[in-house]
């Protein structure tokens, strides 16, 4: 039984100092694992780790004290102190900090960041007005009862809809509530010192030695060997006393804060991120402009043909630049697949600055200030002259034609509101004129399928046209598409050409002076198609925040690494007095994060301190069991080393 | 800009040969798994000291049930009551040493340790194993001719294409086995490993298949080598780390049933008894967690890279850096979905199997938004090739 109690008595003394020091750190993690997502723990987490409040209080950077008025002391679980909580002041500020703390709390970011995820399904596989409009409209036509229900809920707009932004602004207030507290946290750990040593951190996968530097030296030696390793260490002060009395010689070294620094510059640098997109989307502006070989356009609301802003751009003072495309080339494979697309442009950046010339190709915008132009299409427009019966010009234009297909097939419309035509009628309906047509720049007759086009390039340009007459409504003041032809309250016309008089259809040949005039039109008019220029869609965007964003980006992308690669660690080296001079080293350590690599770095720096302090050779290593059997009467000598537990 | 058409039919070739050989790798794991019988021994002990620990009054729950140290808990049988009382009581000590031990190992120790490297197979396992790993090599070596050949033959960096992405990211999945190979002992994971890779690369030969050609001329930028090449990097590795979350998933559980027996509460299932089973012979459920987080840790910060270089390019080509086009959308949830994952394994309560959750179902997204946006959903991204 001597046997038991000696040794049971040896072993619980040592088991409650491991237990104390790895309950602690363990505590402590599980302490700092609820907080790395919020300072401060649900009322729950916290009645269940109560068992560490003790702990808690002696952390100098403890959670609680730091939130706003928070209670003093902090550290006791939140349904202490009834005398303190009774009054009316505390009964409405305690559930809102609750609330508050759930919010922030990390179990909170995981469903948010699930709940985000979700958000965005729908956002992936409903057509989107902002990215295809016509889409949507094909959805709501072939869906007719779902649809519009998808529509009220915001099913075609989702990123922009307010139950997805609802999550974000959560996600980011939930963020933003832990950042701030976590910043102050992190900025206390960098000024204060690392925590103190256990009392046999040996027990922490670490060894001791006897060695024959005093416990002074040994500590001075130690310390130094770790500065040398640029930890962060804090030797014990002189005459400072452990908890039993006895002087205390101990280091404490930490390393890896950039760990946390880098996760707080990720954090922070999303917030960034999310405020320079919401800023470029209030001061940004796009507007898309179609200019056939020749045209120009400057940055107006009127020179647009599609413009949209942000809630917070003036219209009426945007930078005055101006451009006028001077050629368009665009290059083809011999299969037809496109190779390259540039258009030559002559532009002014401001209203006083010389023109200068540039090429404006995919993927190779103009930049202008703050504003890029991008050529994002471009097709054919051919050149139509509509002559009277005397040879006069009545009216000529090129008129773009709108590409359906890869080898760019398009489709023309001609509407002339003023042919010279007499108003017909009771109610003097004007007589207008439209031609309507399929433009092939390679023209080829397909026995099949009639005149198409086989290859891109404008080599062989024929058009295939219809004529037709009547009230366009054009003037009357109701918006009508121009690249498309209602003919349902027209006449069409039998007009004359190259395939003979009288037909509904004309094929012409642009390039052939002979067949490229169509006859037979009212009043004897005459319309030739006698050249086809290229035109370009470009598109004008303006986002002025659009610099910060890469900024932020890039900081995220740095913390991310920081955070995931560098790993927070402490060791501690604790060095007693040995009787007959010496003293006896333990050195120990623990690592906060993941754990791989740690031991070997751990083995190194004890290596290192072996090397400074060097062992003392040693009686035989004898078992536990063995030498507490004999009469104890002086502390037990040092057990033999070994990296586990006796 | 010819395609050579010697070079595109040898990248032919070499893709097939490369598949055959990864095939027959992947037998090779196979049967090394089969004729390992250490592992065997090792569960055998394992197994029968927590049967015998049943039969006494107090059944200390053994941690880290099928490694060496179960084995500890192992004592003799008492007759004598005193002797009793006191064994009963030396047992205590032992299982709260045990208890102790294993928590201070947990919290420092080296996470390769636990891979297996403990454990070396022997004779024809081992021989078996290496033929398979030689085999793994020559053919990641074909597979890099088939990608260079490509490029080669369409005269442009071999990714512009599904076939090319699939290609280059199973080539990038076994690159990331066998450098892990070369850190710890995984050769466990080969098999598991190479049987996903095989299937893409076989749907991807079969149903994704073009022949080499040029790119769209919107593919034709700079920014394509750097932004698909970071993304077919991290969809590789987090193949892998799908693979590792699967077999955690399988081991954790294994080592919940074999608790239970050992605690009296569930009967040894037929496996067990038989030590047939394959889940027996994989490393603990914790060095695959950890595994597993390390994986993922790696290709996080890449695939953020890849969305933002992504954004980057979309800005210099479409005028906008994010328009939540459907392959912006589910890289973006994806992401997501990644990034809790990381949060969920810094809180208590959600490390282990609801991280792991989290793990196969940002594969998932990722699998959506490699395939399903590509082949199914249109969008600007519809560079799949696929006629």
């Amino acid at each position: 039984m001597t046997e038991l109690t000696h040794e049971a008595t040896r072993t619980a003394e040592a088991d409650a100092e491991a237990d104390a020091a790895i309950e602690a750190e363990s505590a402590a993690e599980a302490a700092e694992t609820e907080v790395i997502g919020a300072l401060t723990t649900s009322p729950d987490d916290r009645r269940r780790a109560a068992g560490t409040a003790t702990l808690r209080r002696s952390r100098p950077a403890g959670p609680a004290s730091t939130r706003p008025g928070g209670a003093t002391g902090g550290a006791s679980p939140g349904g202490g102190g009834p005398s303190e909580r009774q009054t009316a002041f505390w009964r409405l500020v305690l559930p809102l900090r609750r609330a508050w703390r759930q919010l922030t709390s990390m179990r909170t970011a995981i469903v948010l960041l699930f709940l985000l995820a979700l958000a965005a399904i729908p956002g992936s596989l409903l057509p989107q007005r902002n990215i295809d409009p016509l889409k949507v409209q094909q959805y709501l036509a072939d869906h007719p009862s779902l649809g519009p229900f998808l529509d009220h809920l915001g099913g075609f707009a989702v990123f922009g809809s307010p139950w997805f932004a609802a999550v974000y602004l959560l996600l980011f207030v939930s963020l933003i509530g832990c950042l701030s507290s976590r910043v102050t946290w992190h900025a206390k750990a960098l000024v204060g010192r690392p925590p103190k040593a256990p009392a046999r951190p040996g027990r922490l996968g670490g060894q001791s030695w006897a060695t024959g530097v005093e416990a002074a030296e040994a500590v001075e030696l130690a310390a130094a060997r770790l500065r040398r390793r640029r930890f962060r260490v804090a030797t014990a002060p002189e005459g400072a006393r452990t908890a039993k009395g006895a002087p205390d010689h101990s280091v404490a070294a930490e390393k890896g804060y950039l760990r946390e620094t880098g996760n707080l510059l990720f954090h922070i640098c999303l917030v960034l991120l999310l405020a320079g997109v919401g800023l470029g989307s209030w001061f940004g502006y796009q507007g898309t402009v179609l200019l056939a070989t020749g045209d120009g356009f400057s940055n107006t609301l009127v020179s647009y043909d599609q413009f949209s802003q942000g809630r917070l751009v003036n219209v009426g003072k945007l930078p005055p630049f101006s451009m006028t495309m001077t050629n368009f080339h665009a290059a083809y494979e011999p299969n037809g697949e496109p190779k390259d697309f540039e258009a030559m442009v002559s532009y002014a950046p401001d209203l006083d600055t010389p023109n200068r010339t540039t090429t404006i190709r995919v993927n190779h915008p103009l930049k202008i200030g703050n504003a890029k132009v991008y050529l994002i299409g471009h097709g054919y427009a051919p050149h139509f002259v509509l002559r009277d019966a005397h040879g006069g010009i009545v009216w000529a234009g090129y008129q773009p034609c709108t590409p359906r297909d890869s080898q760019f097939t398009s489709t023309c419309t001609v509407k002339i509101g003023d042919a010279g035509l007499p108003a017909t009628g009771p109610l003097h309906t004007p007589q207008q004129l439209a031609f309507s047509g399929v433009f092939t720049p390679t023209t080829v007759l397909d026995p099949a399928q009639g005149y198409v086009s086989t290859y891109p390039a404008a080599t062989a340009p024929g058009l295939t046209i219809t004529a037709y007459v009547g009230n366009l409504h054009i003037n009357e003041g109701v918006p009508s598409n121009i690249y498309a032809l209602d003919t349902s309250g027209l006449k069409q016309l039998s007009i004359g050409g190259p395939l003979g008089p009288g037909r509904q259809a004309q094929v012409l040949a642009v390039d052939n002076p002979k067949q490229r005039t169509v006859t037979g039109l009212p009043n004897g008019m005459t319309l030739d198609v006698d050249g086809v220029r290229e035109f370009g869609t470009f598109q004008t965007k303006s986002d002025p925040f659009k610099g910060y964003v890469l900024i932020a980006a890039v900081g995220i992308i740095a913390g991310l690494l920081l955070s995931l690669r560098i790993r927070r660690r402490r060791i501690w080296v604790r060095a007693t007095p040995a009787a007959g001079g010496g003293s006896l080293l333990e050195a120990g350590g623990l690592s906060r994060s993941d754990q791989d690599g740690f031991a070997a770095e751990l083995a190194s720096v004890i290596d290192e301190l072996r090397a400074a302090s060097p062992p003392v050779a040693e009686p035989e290593p004898t078992p536990a069991a063995e030498v507490a059997a004999e009469p104890a009467s002086e502390p037990p000598p040092s057990p033999a080393p070994n990296r586990q537990e006796p | 800009m010819a395609v050579s058409e010697t070079f595109a039919a040898a990248s032919d070739h070499l893709f097939g040969s490369a598949m055959a050989v990864y095939a027959a790798g992947m037998l090779g794991y196979a049967a090394e798994f089969s004729f390992n019988r250490l592992g065997r021994r090792a569960e055998a002990e394992a197994f029968d000291v927590p049967a015998a620990a049943a039969a006494r009054k107090e059944v200390p729950a053994l941690v880290g049930a099928e490694s060496a140290e179960g084995a500890e808990g192992a004592g003799t049988v008492v007759v004598d009551p005193a002797a009793e009382a006191l064994a009963a009581a030396r047992d205590r000590e032992q299982a709260r040493k045990d208890a102790r031990a294993a928590a201070a190992a947990a919290l420092a120790d080296d996470g390769s340790a636990g891979l297996g490297g403990d454990e070396p197979p022997t004779g024809r396992a081992r021989w078996v194993g290496r033929i398979a790993v030689a085999l793994t090599v020559v053919g990641w070596a074909l597979h890099v001719g088939s990608v260079v050949c490509r490029g080669i033959a369409a005269n442009r960096v071999p990714w512009g294409n599904m076939y090319e992405f699939s290609s280059m990211l199973c080539l990038i999945a076994v690159t990331a086995f066998l450098v892990l190979l070369t850190r710890a002992h995984v050769r466990w994971l080969g098999v598991f490993v190479m049987v996903p890779v095989v299937l893409t690369l076989g749907f991807a030969g079969t149903v994704l298949y073009v022949p080499a050609g040029p790119l769209v001329p919107a593919l034709n930028s700079y920014w394509l080598k750097i932004h698909v090449v970071a993304a077919i990097t991290a969809s590789g590795v987090y193949l892998v780390s799908a693979v590792t979350t699967v077999l955690f998933l399988l081991k954790d559980r294994w080592e919940n049933r074999l608790a239970d027996v050992a605690a009296g509460r569930a009967e040894a299932s037929a496996a067990m008894r038989g030590r047939g089973g394959i889940v027996m012979r994989l490393p603990s459920a914790q060095a695959l967690d950890r595994l597993t987080y390390r994986i993922i840790a790696f290709a996080f910060p890449v695939w953020t890279f890849a969305i933002i270089a992504g954004a980057i390019w979309a800005e210099a080509a479409w005028g906008r850096y994010w328009g939540w086009d459907p392959k912006e959308t589910w890289s973006f949830i994806t992401w997501v979905i990644y990034a809790a994952y990381l949060h969920a394994r810094a809180t208590a309560g959600w490390k282990g199997r609801r991280a792991a959750t989290i793990s196969l179902l940002g594969f998932t997204a990722l699998f959506v938004d490699y395939y399903v946006v590509n082949l199914v959903i249109s969008g600007l991204h519809s560079y799949a090739g696929v006629k």
